[in-house]
């Protein structure tokens, strides 16, 4: 079952990084990141089902890292789309050359 | 290396792989943040299934109230404040030579990590076969996760409550709107 949780990792990652790229709304875009952390998460449990349990407690600081994340993006969006009414990436460029 | 597993077992594995894959897929096809959120949550639970049959136990409980009860529910009611449910002009994806692009990177990084994952795993660092079992007879399902968490990482467990403040500090300052230093 290494090989297959594995392999389904691989894919939700890509799922998740190909969303980042083809996306435009700021929430949408920060639920894939979201998808790509727990699709990292599911190694830790595979590989601590063979490598001991140790894989677990990585899983936990994960979860606290990304609901910390959830909670400083989504109140910079509100920030943004306070500033500028929209959270349309592509029209957020300030830091753009 | 692997034990063998009863066709019950690998049956369901790839029940909630496919689950899982597919809801991923439908969320990142969505165009309305809502839908997207509904289909992630359903991702989420599939894979908290898959923790549960992977002997994490309470990781999939984590994975439950966490991911699917609480993050989510903090992304709808960001949705919900700044009324961002009606798929628009807004919410519309990236034009079709970016979205190529997109594929291509994918396949990219994909084909990158299949070829990572047949690497040779170090036969050494693998435990019996029965380790899981004998963990969770000794310090069951909590306390195969809580042990380490305050003996071995216990640095790591402090700091990460600083993150948590940090975090909650900096959410406030930066969705406080300039109304309230007007007073």
């Amino acid at each position: 079952m290494l090989a297959e949780s594995l392999a389904l990792t691989a894919a939700l990652f890509i799922i998740g990084v190909i969303g980042v790229l083809v996306h435009r709304n700021a929430i949408i875009i920060f639920m894939c990141v979201e998808l790509m952390l727990t699709a990292v998460s599911l190694t830790f449990v595979a590989f601590s089902r063979f490598y001991g349990t140790a894989g677990q407690v990585f899983v936990v600081f994960a979860m606290t890292v990304s609901a910390a994340e959830a909670a400083v993006g989504l109140a910079i969006i509100i920030a943004i789309f306070r500033h500028r009414r929209t959270i349309n990436l592509q029209d957020i460029n300030l830091l753009k050359g | 290396m692997e034990p063998h597993y009863p066709l019950f077992y690998v049956f369901h594995f790839y029940l909630f792989g496919v689950i899982a894959l597919a809801s991923a897929v439908a969320f990142v096809t969505r165009k309305s943040p809502v839908a997207a959120a509904l289909w992630l949550v359903n991702t989420m639970f599939s894979l908290a299934a898959l923790y549960v049959m992977l002997d994490a136990q309470f990781i999939g409980v984590m994975q439950v109230l966490v991911y699917a009860g609480a993050i989510m529910v903090v992304f709808l009611f960001v949705v919900m404040l700044l009324n961002l449910g009606h798929p628009s002009e807004l919410a519309a994806a990236r034009s079709l030579g970016w979205r190529l692009a997109a594929g291509l990177v994918g396949l990219g990084l994909l084909s990158e990590i299949m070829i990572i994952i047949r690497a040779k795993l170090p036969e050494q660092l693998i435990v019996p076969r029965d380790f899981n079992e004998q963990q969770l007879e000794k310090l069951n399902a909590v306390g195969t996760v809580a042990a380490p968490l305050f003996k071995d990482y216990l640095l790591a467990f402090e700091l990460t409550s600083v993150l948590l403040l940090v975090a909650i500090a900096g959410a406030v300052i930066l969705g406080r709107g300039r109304t309230v230093r007007a007073r």
